[in-house]
């Protein structure tokens, strides 16, 4: 019997959970404030919001360790204002899956705010209704299967994040051991059926989140698209 | 009465007019691009002219320096694809900007969707969706009503209804319509002034005639 212990899963889920919750509030917001409007500079703008998704991860590292390292600008600002490391800890894992996934969201965003006529939107202003009113009743319901999608797809990749968290988080059990990690180092250790169960469950998890992203595209998105 | 006199540059051309309208229907007749979209819009408060100003029953929509926000103009505004709220049924849409029942039941019957109330846009007819779109205009009280090609994707029997209908909804509220449309059958039935348009400019009712 194989014996090991649960913290990478639950650590795994709660940074995915926390960097999704970012992800989705600061894509939805800036793709919405972005997509629609031309001015310039947005195509600079929208190519630094996805180049964590071209560049390695070792890059990002990088680029978080410089920021957020003990001497960097926001992590010594961090440190003396808030008390808060984020090096090492598990912040700098979920600032590390949040950069990596946010690229993920703001694509899915960005998509979902152009994929309907932006009359229904005028047409609810001329009616009377201010802009939130607009925004929560007829932009983030018909943005809503895009929305959903980006969310998804910035759950799985945040759950999957290795190079970038290992470079600001590093490998420390029980904080910073999240299931890409446990998965690398149980396999430097020798110790393959570790490896095997953790990799199955990330499959697992990775497989169910978009199988169900599918049923339920299906299901919705078709169903509203339809013509009679 | 609404009031028009400003200025707007476009790509090509400078939007330039001046009108003044009665609670009557105006036709803007002219070819694609030449700025008639553009002219509802800033009546609309969608978008706003460089210079000028626009006046509706003695209140100042624009000057130049404030501008009353689209939201508070009550101008109603049909547009061309209708914009109906695709995830609303029809009722949810009618109501969306009216708590009037009343209102809503007189329009509706007038121009006869009660049928429809709980069916969703992708399950009515074009023709209908153009009635639905009308009546959730109109429910709002809106003191102008703006309509940008609102029969062009209809077929030849349900523009004429829609005419008519128009028509009929037009001698009951008595409100200066703005319909914009290259069909020059449709101006010469519906409008009671004819203004042609080209590159910004309008020209008089005669140069139509």
């Amino acid at each position: 019997m194989l014996t090991m212990s649960y913290s990478p899963l639950f650590l795994s889920l709660k940074i995915a959970a926390i960097a999704t919750l970012l992800v989705f509030v600061a894509g939805v917001i800036l793709a919405r404030v972005i997509s629609r409007n031309l001015f310039p500079g947005k195509s600079i703008l929208e190519s630094v919001f996805l180049l964590p998704l071209v560049l390695p991860p070792t890059v990002v590292g990088f680029g978080l360790l410089y920021l957020f390292g003990k001497n960097g600008i926001l992590g010594k600002w961090l440190m003396d204002w808030f008390g808060v490391q984020v090096v090492f800890s598990w912040i700098g894992a979920v600032i590390a899956a949040v950069v990596v996934s946010f690229p993920l969201m703001y694509q899915s965003a960005s998509a979902a705010f152009q994929n309907y006529d932006s009359n229904v939107e005028n047409a609810a202003l001329t009616m009377g209704a201010s802009r939130l009113k607009v925004f929560f009743t007829i932009s983030f319901p018909l943005a809503w299967p895009g929305l959903l999608a980006g969310t998804v797809l910035s759950f799985a990749r945040a759950l999957g994040e290795f190079g970038a968290t290992l470079m600001i988080a590093g490998y420390i059990p029980g904080q910073t051991d999240t299931i890409p990690l446990a998965i690398y180092f149980a396999v430097e250790a020798g110790r393959m059926e570790q490896a095997k169960m953790w990799v199955l469950i990330i499959v697992a998890l990775g497989f169910s989140s978009t199988l169900w992203l599918n049923w339920w595209t299906r299901r919705n998105v078709l169903l509203f698209n339809r013509k009679s | 009465m609404l009031n028009l006199d400003f200025q707007k540059r476009l790509n090509h051309f400078l939007l330039d007019i001046t009108a003044s309208f009665q609670n009557e229907i105006i036709i803007l007749f002219g070819p694609s691009g030449s700025g008639k979209t553009t002219t509802l819009n800033c009546i609309a408060g969608l978008s706003h002219p460089d210079e000028g100003q626009i006046e509706l029953n003695g209140e100042k929509l624009f000057d130049g320096k404030s501008k009353v926000p689209v939201q508070k103009r009550r101008i109603g505004y049909l547009f061309q694809n209708y914009a109906l709220f695709p995830h609303m049924t029809v009722q949810k849409n009618i109501q969306y900007g009216s708590n009037d029942d009343e209102l809503v039941r007189q329009l509706t019957e007038v121009v006869g969707i009660q049928h429809l109330m709980t069916s969703y846009p992708h399950q009515i007819s074009g023709g209908e969706k153009q009635r639905v779109a009308l009546v959730r205009a109109l429910a709002t009280k809106p003191r102008a009503l703006l309509l940008d090609e609102p029969f062009s994707s209809l077929d030849r029997q349900t523009r004429e209804q829609c005419h008519q209908e128009l028509l009929r909804l037009h001698s009951r509220w008595q409100i200066p319509i703005i319909l914009v449309t290259h069909d020059e059958e449709e101006a010469r039935k519906l409008g009671d002034r004819i203004l042609p348009m080209d590159q910004g400019k309008l020209g008089s009712p005669d140069e139509f005639w």
